[in-house]
């Protein structure tokens, strides 16, 4: 055995080793007392696979003194210095509530990456087998879905581009022709053998089409939606990684790429299952066209009530529930939230928060955004922990969450929102509900628990209200 | 053809080991499961690294030289913003503390 060989043994031995440490990374981020460990063990794995291939043969081959313009290494390390002080900076400065738009944008910079490794690839040989054209053709395509969709995504969640929501004529074939014309792309190249014009021009229709396609999909996706989307990207951005994988035969990209992809495909199913709606309609489907038969509206007014005469209904409960959704987020309300809870634990009342997993702009946006502000996490209940014990509640405060309490989703079959599972918080004694004002809220569904006998609206915003309340539990 | 026969292989077990891996995640550990595995996504600087090494030594072409540099660049990002997140995410959830003090 040469030196050389003996090198190839040990890179592959670090990069099963890395490999193996994602694997185990993952294992432990899906449960609470290990969660941190796990992404600790995973980002080793990382720092093994990086230095890992300092070491491959072409990276070697690239160092030279004699022209350090031609030194690989110069590029690599400046390249990931300047990566590394802008992610740390970043996401040292990131507040909480603006989570979902980093994660998006982090995203679509893997689907950048992975894209762009392809088509340095295809500079660096132009010549192709047709196995390795096509998974750089589709390395190509799905990471220039993911980055111009996580581009979209970021614009939509902080606010920056799009604001307005976008409807597209003739959205489905706009896309199938981008698709395919595409993956005719892919097709073009990889079987162009030894005609680099062909292969150019296949290169050039793929990766336009779906840098093009990644806007026009997820442009005309509501804010509501979001979680679904979020996931989805994430699962291409692993895909493409993965691809990219096969495309320069190396197994660490494959497997843990693989990984990311379907775990992300998981994710975005859960999130399907809990809007009751599948992966094609919201893709395909348009759920703006459905509003046109918004439920049936109610001709009864709400009630609405002063904050002091809520506070009399609070001290008086036992048993309150919290049921947050995106306009807390909006109104930056948690630690008003976080210390109206301890009040009323000091009160004496048990104090839950019921989540649902589609709250927010991100699968755990809600999670996150309370255990920012101090709230244990055994106090946080899924819905399907909560709904049993729904009756027995005194109170239940709905803080900027609209359509997962959307009482139409059991009872109403003509709601577009009909059969989505949601928290059920017209069951509790009495309910109070936060809002900006009055009307429907950006899905535009009506919501019949506005207006139940038991339901209390508390307009105004959520932040101001909730510390109000707050003052009123300290002046007592 | 035996490689790719054993890298699409591998490519399968992968996916169902993530299947396997992740499908009883409760749903308070979304997000920083979902950023966890973003940043996996990053390996794909694996590939970049390799990829501009070569643009920069052996083909000896500006734009693959570029597009490597800024592979290189995103994929960093991702990948060292994306660990550092998913930590201070992780770092805020806590168990409820002694009450009885």
């Amino acid at each position: 055995m040469n030196t050389n060989e003996l090198i190839n043994v040990f890179i592959t031995v670090l990069y099963m080793v890395s490999a193996v440490l994602f694997i185990r990374g993952i294992k432990l981020l899906g449960k609470a007392d290990t969660a941190r460990k796990g992404n600790l063990m995973s980002s080793v794995g990382m720092l093994i696979a990086v230095v890992t291939v300092l070491a491959e043969k072409e990276v070697r081959d690239s160092f030279t003194l004699a022209n350090v313009a031609h030194n690989g290494y110069l590029y690599i390390i400046v390249a990931v210095a300047l990566g590394a002080v802008i992610g740390a900076i970043w996401a040292k400065k990131v507040e909480m509530t603006g989570m979902p738009q980093l994660v998006a944008l982090f995203n679509g910079f893997g689907g950048l990456s992975s894209l762009l490794v392809a088509l340095t690839q295809y500079i660096n040989d132009k010549q192709t087998t047709p196995f390795v054209g096509i998974t750089l053709g589709l390395t190509i395509a799905i990471g220039a879905i993911a980055f111009t969709g996580s581009v979209v995504a970021w614009g939509k969640l902080s606010g920056k581009l799009f604001k307005k929501s976008v409807t597209i004529p003739a959205k489905n074939f706009i896309n199938a022709v981008l698709a395919i014309a595409g993956l005719a792309g892919v097709c073009l190249y990889a079987f162009s053998g030894a005609n680099e014009k062909l292969g150019f021009v296949g290169i050039v229709l793929v990766t336009a089409t779906y840098l093009i396609l990644g806007l026009t999909m997820v442009v005309t996706i509501g804010g509501g939606d979001m979680p679904v989307i979020i996931s989805l990207l994430n699962a291409f951005s692993g895909l493409a990684a993965a691809f990219a994988g096969l495309a320069i035969s190396n197994s660490v990209l494959v497997v843990s790429g693989c990984l990311v992809g379907t775990s992300g495909l998981i994710l975005t199913l859960i999130m399907c299952k809990a809007m009751n709606r599948t992966l094609y309609s919201l893709l395909f489907g348009s759920f703006g066209a459905a509003s046109s038969k918004k439920g049936a509206a109610s001709d009864k007014e709400p009630r609405s009530m002063s904050v002091e005469d809520a506070y009399l209904i609070l001290e008086a409960a036992s048993s309150v529930v919290f049921i947050p959704g995106y306009g807390m987020a909006v109104a930056q309300a948690q630690h008003s939230v976080k210390e109206l809870a301890d009040k009323l634990e000091e009160n004496g009342a048990e104090v839950n928060f019921a989540i649902h997993p589609v709250a927010g702009r991100m699968p755990g946006h809600m999670n996150v955004l309370l255990a920012e502000a101090n709230v244990p996490y055994e106090q946080l209940k899924t819905a399907d922990e909560m709904n049993p014990q729904m009756p027995n509640v005194d109170v239940a405060i709905v803080i900027g969450a609209n359509d997962v309490v959307n009482p139409s989703a059991i009872d109403d079959e003509t709601s577009p929102i009909y059969g989505m599972p949601i928290i059920n918080a017209y069951e509790a004694r009495t309910v109070f509900v936060l809002k900006r004002g009055k009307g429907t809220g950006f899905s535009g569904i009506e919501n019949p628990l506005f207006t139940n006998d038991n339901t209390i609206m508390l307009y105004g915003d959520a932040k101001q209200t909730v510390s109000s309340l707050v003052s009123e539990f300290e002046d007592a | 053809m035996g490689e790719i026969m054993l890298l699409i292989f591998v490519f399968v077990i992968a996916g169902f080991l993530g299947v396997e891996l992740i499908s009883k995640v409760p749903s308070q550990l979304h997000t920083p499961l979902m950023s966890g595995t973003n940043a996996i996504s990053g390996i794909t600087i694996v590939g970049a690294i390799s990829a501009t090494a070569i643009a920069v030594s052996t083909s000896n072409d500006i734009l693959g030289t570029v597009f490597g540099f800024l592979a290189i660049v995103f994929a960093t990002i991702n990948v060292v913003g994306g660990y550092l997140v998913t930590d201070r995410m992780l770092g805020m959830f806590k168990k409820k503390e002694d009450k009885n003090k």
